[in-house]
């Protein structure tokens, strides 16, 4: 269990961008994605604010190529998009010629297309060919296909929040035990009715930009984005001499068991999935140089994660902020765009700014990073949460 | 004023799915969150769309209902100082 | 590398199955095209207070996990891998009709935090007050497989020492009715004992949950060994018995060393050829079961048949209703479980006496 875990390609695509360099450019620009929600039609427009990607689905499938009679769901099209770049990224040219399986993660599936059609699939055969798309592995097997990945492990994870962070999570674990030597981990959710009205029943959503660790934080705004990640061993990494982005270092993932939705007052699970990571990396909470939060702007999220980081990294507590306020909210692919950002941190030496902060929370004294930074990183720790307790930490290095 | 009180602990019995109550057993006065009748965070969400919904009052923050639902006399007198709809 | 058992299993299903001391001794033979569970006596495990706002799959997966934690004489698990293909469908239905019905208006919260994959996961963990491990997987037929997957690789690496492990899902009027559309449900009732003879298309839909604790320490209440597990998104059919050659033959064994085959047929004339090429042609001289009869068909029905092949391991017998043809082992030391749902996500379990 002592192999290393290298990432040789992502791919990304968000409010924020279409792909990685994009997404670089904005966060570190400081330009927000968040805007009324343009595609898709709901009384709650003026109430809220969303994360949304610029393309429609019919350029979706023009870029992908996919026949008209497709029956892709908004996110399979941004999973393959997210998961071809992350391919071509890791220069693999035969994805057959490793043993390379696919986990993916999502929360809303083919919701986008079964609020649609959910009575009309009675009536107008046509749209029936999405009802096998709602389920949720559905995404994922179209996903694998494009990129060719057969008769192999394929898988899907949905924990919520903290969907696509297990993805790379269970990645590393099928890396180091030797069961793939290639896997593509990541997640995809798409913006829909069902969210926006679940989220909003919930209370939990601003009606303005977010604004993450802010003593006025008013709720998240919901975002959609893909992103994955090539995962590969230190056989194939050697074999071929490829250029490793960075490595999966550790990992933890544990229960707040503690409420259906909200997170416990001190963030019991949060704690505990940061000290796992901290325990597989074999680190020192000093060893970790940025955390890029989970920081929802919940009333909740903030001040539970921000607890537990103050018990995890007590008085030493590394430069953090969260990215929700460029992306939003992406449920089951944060993990996943938060894991691109934490790469491209690494690569570039910087730690982006925690945007629309103005006031200090008065629970504590921790303050997000506001400003971009340049500064030597060598390990940087991500968060994801979710409903149902879900906690989960990857913590990404320079070195293996 | 009765009849209000009736009418929520009724609806409370039965929107929040509380098999075993009856009625009876709630006092006008009782706590309904914690120790009281043991609701909690997603109840008072539960109960503010019951408050649009018929009596057509709206909370934008959660924060609110915490007076309001403290217990079956605080609802109603809040319910009868701002209802729209009868 | 640590081996892997099975501690105890426990099941909620279309039958009689949460009795622990029987073994589909009293079966009951449904005329349906959809059959729900014999809903145990909930309360008997769940305090009103938790119940009264949980879905009906996570009910039934909380008395199936309070009992697989019970039999293996734990207080505490240190993880809970759940596999659901569709999570809580009622949930999601109700939300999401309300939602439409109601142009988005009066819409409560309850039903939306219950329509998530994860909330038998996290549920389960709120009553048994577990922090450890949580995952959720939601992979169609293979939900089920990449919960066994997960945990067999924390606990062979010492990870973890005791994970619960379920496959869980529950009826949707409304999702039923959109299969029956496309035709994934079979048009006329079939009776549970004359499922394979009805040569039509489509299935009986079911649901069910299945709970198991899996360790890397053996015990006196175990059932089997959990040898390996491997899952294929896409296999042809003709590929389907070389894989499972080389599948055995990875693990050190070969189709001659199988004593019971355990097939997910379920009774659908365009995809039960996948079972057929085992089952008449590499595993032709072995014995075969079958179970989706009893339990009907639905993403993670196979950890029903993984609760049939570790009760058949651990008592040394199988029951009459299960048998597919008329050969007889010996004995059962070592069993091959294959599944698949309409031509995808293929999985090969291998499970042995210890």
């Amino acid at each position: 269990m002592s192999k290393g875990v290298a990432i040789t390609g992502m791919g990304i695509i968000s409010a924020i961008g279409n792909n990685v360099a994009e997404n670089y450019q904005s966060l570190i620009e400081g330009r927000k994605g968040i805007s009324r929600v343009s595609k898709i039609k709901t009384n709650h427009v003026n109430d809220i604010m969303v994360g949304e990607i610029a393309f429609t689905n019919e350029e979706l499938i023009a870029q992908i190529g996919l026949n008209p009679d497709n029956s892709f769901t908004r996110t399979a099209l941004l999973g393959c998009l997210a998961a071809k770049e992350a391919v071509n990224n890791a220069g693999i040219d035969n994805i057959t010629a490793y043993n390379t399986g696919l986990i993916s993660s999502t929360s809303v599936g083919g919701m986008d297309m079964t609020e649609q059609y959910y009575y009309e699939s009675f009536e107008n055969e046509a749209v029936q060919k999405y009802i096998e798309s709602h389920h949720a592995g559905d995404s994922t097997q179209k996903i694998a296909q494009q990129l060719g990945i057969d008769k192999s492990l394929v898988t899907t994870i949905s924990t919520a929040c903290s969907s696509a962070a297990n993805a790379i999570m269970l990645g590393a674990r099928l890396i180091k035990s030797g069961e793939l030597d290639r896997v593509v981990v990541g997640g995809a959710d798409c913006l829909s009715k069902f969210t926006i009205n679940g989220f909003k029943t919930l209370m939990i959503l601003s009606d303005t930009y977010n604004t993450p660790f802010d003593e006025n934080r008013k709720g998240l705004n919901l975002g959609e984005a893909a992103a994955y990640l090539v995962l590969e061993s230190d056989a194939i990494v050697q074999k071929e001499n490829k250029a490793v982005l960075a490595y999966v270092k550790g990992y933890g993932n544990a229960n707040d068991a503690f409420h259906q939705t909200a997170s416990s007052e001190n963030g019991d699970g949060a704690t505990l999935a940061m000290q796992k990571a901290l325990k597989v990396a074999g680190y020192t909470p000093e060893n970790i140089d940025y955390i890029n939060a989970h920081g929802t702007a919940t009333g909740n999220n903030d001040l539970s994660e921000g607890r537990a980081i103050i018990r995890v990294f007590e008085d030493r507590v590394p430069d953090f902020s969260s990215t929700k306020a460029y992306t939003g909210h992406t449920l089951a692919a944060a993990g996943a765009i938060e894991a691109v950002y934490s790469i491209l941190a690494l690569q570039n030496d910087v730690i982006y700014p925690n945007l629309n902060f103005k006031t200090q929370m008065k629970e504590f004294d921790i303050r997000p990073q506001l400003e971009v930074k340049k500064k030597t990183l060598n390990a940087v720790m991500s968060n994801s949460f979710g409903f149902g307790g879900n906690c989960s930490t990857v913590i990404f290095s320079k070195e293996s | 004023m009765d009849a209000l009180k009736q009418e929520l602990k009724e609806f409370i019995i039965e929107q929040l799915n509380l098999e075993d109550i009856n009625v009876e057993d709630i006092g006008n006065d009782d706590a309904l969150f914690g120790d009281g009748l043991g609701l909690d965070s997603i109840d008072a969400l539960e109960l503010i769309v019951m408050l649009d919904k018929n009596y057509g009052i709206k909370l934008t923050d959660p924060k609110q209902g915490r007076a309001i639902f403290e217990s079956i006399n605080t609802m109603a007198d809040y319910i009868t100082a701002h209802r729209t709809t009868n | 590398m640590k081996k892997v058992y099975i501690n105890s299993i426990a099941s909620i299903s279309a039958q009689k199955t949460f009795d622990q001391a029987e073994f589909l001794t009293d079966l009951i033979d449904h005329e349906a095209i959809v059959i729900p569970v014999v809903n145990p006596n909930y309360k008997a495990f769940i305090p009103p207070a938790a119940a009264r706002r949980m879905a009906k799959g996570i009910k039934m997966s909380i008395v199936a996990s309070k009992m697989a934690v019970q039999e293996a004489g734990l207080e505490q698990v240190d993880a809970i891998i759940t596999g659901t293909g569709m999570g809580c469908l009622r949930d999601s239905e109700k939300f999401l009709s309300n939602l439409i019905d109601n142009d988005e208006q009066y819409l409560t919260p309850t039903s939306f935090i219950q329509s998530t994959h994860n909330t038998v996961g996290g549920q389960v963990a709120l009553e048994l007050k577990c922090k450890g491990y949580n995952f959720t997987y939601v992979h169609s037929s293979n939900s089920f497989e990449s919960a066994l997957l997960d945990a067999k690789l924390q606990l062979a690496s010492g990870e973890e020492d005791d994970i619960l492990v379920g496959g869980i899902d529950e009826i949707g009027d409304h999702t039923f009715k959109l299969q029956e559309l496309v035709g994934h449900v079979k048009r006329e009732a079939v009776k549970t004992s004359e499922l394979l003879k009805s040569k039509t298309s489509g299935a009986v839909f079911g649901e069910g949950a299945n709970f198991f604790v899996l360790s890397n320490k053996k015990q006196a209440s175990s059932y089997a060994e959990l040898i390996a597990v491997k899952m294929f998104n896409t296999l042809p059919k003709i590929s389907v018995p070389e894989t499972a050659t080389a599948f055995l033959a990875n693990n050190g064994f070969s189709a001659e060393d199988i004593d019971l085959v355990v097939l997910g047929y379920n009774g659908d004339v365009d995809y039960d050829s996948c079972y057929d090429v085992l089952s008449h042609e590499l595993f032709n001289d072995t014995q075969q079961a079958y179970y989706k009869h009893l339990s009907g068909e639905f993403n993670t029905a196979s950890s029903f048949g993984f609760w049939l092949a570790s009760k058949v391991l651990k008592l040394q017998s199988l029951p009459e209703v299960v048998k597919l043809n008329d050969i007889k082992s010996s004995g059962f030391k070592t069993v091959l479980l294959y599944n698949q749902y309409r031509g995808e996500n293929h999985s090969f379990t291998l499970l042995k006496t210890c």
